[in-house]
């Protein structure tokens, strides 16, 4: 069984550690007295200015080539920058997505046109991407998508609509997979990738869908004959499903699926620490442990991205556990103390906790639900 | 991999497949020392992995003895290794000679003391300890305690006690051991925690559940390719499917927390690591059981069956050398100590 999950220890080297230091003094400047429930919001925050700073610094497009504006360094330390980033709780999302999977798809199966206009704005902090693959019929069966991209002179012409486009209204571009070809009976053919102009693109409406807790991030972005030149085409004409399940592999590789709640953990320690009866330093020796266990996980994915190594199943591992453990959070402060969770008023806990449990329910769709990725883990195990 | 630990682990495995067998186990459980077993782990350099070579021992580090103690769990080998390994440390650590033949750790529990005091010109120990793993067939028992206002190792013969055998539920001898005044064999001060033998034998059990919880997956996932219902193999049902997905998301936790508990007994003080894996491997042990037993039916549920050597095991290690409550508390109150704003910081710098 060994054989199927590796998770080999991994220790982050000493350059990786120094910059830790930088990037906490970086964050404590930014964010001094910024309020808990602010920085619980992390994913969701979507701050241009802020991540034009992490730009400047040097800490996005960490691992890609100097050429195309990238710094050439490890996988560990551009680790060291994320994690640190969502424990502080930081706005990461104008910046986030094309770091972690835009960028990396363009290098891989963009064309070196694509690469050197496009991916020095994204290491500058000025290029934000959203990402265009589900659709209102298709949402885990993501290979069964109809939103159609027509062939004509010069380009493409695309009908359908996209859904849970998180920041379409405020991102620059957004790398979407459309239908090229339909081939009967085979719907994982005749699907292409595209750099999709969000903003300079006519034929695209987007209009938001507003979640439950009455925020708009998500939107449904609309395509009515929308002119996609040919320039705009990421890889081959027909290569999609490859080149979409290699980016949903970078998406889901990130090895820091377990820090959602961490604002919320870090108020929990504060409530025990002011009281530490029995009840709660148990409560909290449990989710220390998972937490620890957790980062331990986390950075030997790290490690094996730095080598080279296929991440898949372990990274499918880390999300699976770690988002269990997020989700676990708002139900131990339930179970630990007499609190009711709130949306403006109260303590920073009650805020905190108000904000978590009502965030909590995406913890495990995002990037993946919880069913497909241990689908991924059972095949993994050889049932499949 | 170190190449001490690549020949520990192939070595380990392969003595552990031939000789570990179900027979073998349920001889044990029986009463009958598995005396062929311990005598090819000693010849194979098995039992003293962290005794240095011109002592003895393997010459190696707490990871090399990882790989065996891990082994012993997966395998389900009824002999005290675990127990003998963390004995052989202490002594090895006090400056003292290590016997051979199997050895045991004394008292288990935070709560229970052994007393050495001096006496016409000898050190003899006092004191009775319960549950003390293996005792009636341990030839020898370390213990830990004061002497002369130092915490010292002392090595004791299992002639010296008076032995009430009882067991756990994996019929693994627990016995209460008690000493009147009787003299110990050697004795040396050590540089280590007061609570030691709890320390590292919390630590030695995440690891041999670690490697009970690899044995329910293996077991689990052949199972549920083989055994066939409704004209197809259950491991094809998506029901089936997601829950051993989950119990392999348990076994990887336990993997890495065991094995970083023995990475950090390398370098420096493990207490965090240990009380994390003990924590955390014993959560996955109560569901990673549950989860094993429910893919194999009722079937699963017999002794015929060899599940059950490894859930039984697991059930029992987790209260073992302290719960997974009283390590979460002593975990706890480490963390409320430091305060919420050292969390992040003091978990990075692990």
């Amino acid at each position: 069984m060994p054989a199927t999950f590796r998770f080999a220890l991994n220790d982050l080297p000493p350059e990786a550690e120094g910059l830790r230091a930088e990037v906490r003094e970086f964050l404590k400047k930014e964010f001094s007295g910024a309020a808990p429930v602010k920085r619980a919001k992390s994913w969701g925050g979507f701050d241009r200015e802020f991540s034009r700073r992490v730009g400047a610094r040097g800490w996005i497009g960490m691992t890609w080539p100097k050429t195309y504006g990238g710094h050439e360094r490890s996988f560990l330390e551009r680790y060291v920058v994320m994690e640190e980033m969502l424990a502080a709780g930081a706005p990461v999302s104008a910046h986030w997505v094309a770091d972690r999977q835009s960028g990396p798809l363009l290098l891989r199966f963009g064309t070196e046109e694509q690469r050197q206009r496009i991916l020095p704005g994204i290491v500058r902090g000025e290029l934000a991407f959203a990402i265009g693959m589900s659709e209102p019929d298709s949402g885990s069966d993501l290979a069964s998508i109809r939103t159609r991209a027509t062939k004509t002179e010069g380009g493409y012409l695309v009908n359908g609509t996209k859904v849970w486009t998180s920041n379409a209204h405020l991102s620059d571009y957004a790398i979407s997979l459309f239908r090229t070809q339909v081939v009967p009976d085979k719907k994982h053919e005749g699907l292409t990738q595209f750099l999709v102009d969000l903003r300079n693109t006519k034929g695209i409406t987007i209009r938001p869908i507003i979640d439950l807790a009455g925020k708009h991030h998500f939107n449904e972005v609309n395509f009515t004959d929308a002119f996609v030149p040919d320039e705009a085409r990421v890889g081959n004409d027909g290569d999609g499903w490859k080149q979409v399940t290699t980016e949903l592999g970078f998406e889901r590789s990130g090895p820091e699926r377990y820090l959602s709640s961490i604002a919320l953990i870090r108020e929990l320690v504060r409530e025990v620490s002011a009281k530490p009866d029995d009840r709660g330093t148990e409560a909290v020796g449990r989710m220390v442990a998972s937490l620890a266990t957790l980062r331990q996980m986390s950075t030997s994915v790290a490690g094996m991205l730095q080598a080279g190594e296929p991440v898949n199943l372990e990274a499918a591992a880390v999300k699976d556990v770690g988002t269990t453990f997020e989700q676990s959070i708002p139900e131990l402060a339930h179970a630990l103390l007499d609190v009711e969770p709130t949306l403006d008023s109260g303590s920073d806990l009650q805020q905190v906790l108000g904000y978590i449990t009502q965030t909590a329910p995406s913890f495990s769709l995002r990037g993946g639900t919880r069913e497909i990725l241990r689908g991924i883990i059972a095949r993994g195990l050889g049932l499949r | 991999m170190t190449e001490l630990r690549s020949l520990l682990g192939d070595t380990v495995t392969r003595l552990f497949t031939d000789l570990a067998t179900k027979e073998l186990i349920e001889a044990a459980e029986k009463g009958t020392w598995p005396d062929k077993l311990w005598r090819a782990l000693e010849e194979g350099g098995l039992t003293l992995p962290l005794v240095p070579e011109d002592a003895g021992g393997a010459g190696g580090t707490w990871l090399d003895a990882h790989v065996v103690v891990r082994a012993s769990g997966r395998h389900q080998a009824p002999v005290p290794l675990a127990e003998t390994i963390v004995a052989g440390w202490l002594l090895s650590r006090a400056g003292l000679a290590v016997p051979f033949g199997p050895m045991t750790l004394a008292p288990v529990h935070a709560d229970e003391r052994l007393t050495l005091a001096r006496s016409a010109g000898a050190v003899t120990v006092s004191g009775r300890a319960t549950r003390v793993p293996w005792g009636r067939h341990a030839e020898h028992v370390v213990a830990v305690s004061e002497l002369d206002g130092r915490l010292t190792v002392a090595l004791i013969a299992r002639g010296a006690a008076t032995i009430e055998e009882e067991r756990n539920l994996a019929l693994e001898p627990r016995d209460t051991l008690v000493f009147r005044d009787a003299r110990v064999v050697a004795f040396g001060a050590a540089d280590v925690p007061a609570d030691a033998i709890y320390l590292y034998g919390a630590m030695a059990r995440a690891a041999q559940m670690a490697g009970a919880l690899d044995s329910c997956l293996t077991q689990a996932v052949r199972y549920a390719t083989e055994r066939k219902q409704f004209g197809k193999p259950i491991g094809n049902f998506q029901a089936i499917q997601q829950s051993l997905a989950v119990l392999a998301g348990h076994v990887a936790a336990s993997g890495i927390a065991a094995e970083s508990a023995f990475r950090a007994a390398e370098r420096n003080d493990a207490r965090f690591e240990i009380a994390v894996a003990k924590v955390r491997v014993g959560e996955a042990a109560g569901v990673g059981a549950g989860i094993a037993h429910q893919t194999h039916g009722a079937i699963g549920f017999t002794y015929e069956h060899s599940l059950h050597f490894a859930t039984r095991r697991l059930w029992s290690w987790r209260a073992e050398f302290g719960s997974e409550n009283a390590w979460a508390r002593q975990l706890g109150r480490a963390v409320a100590a430091r305060g919420a704003d050292a969390l992040w910081s003091d978990l990075t710098a692990r």
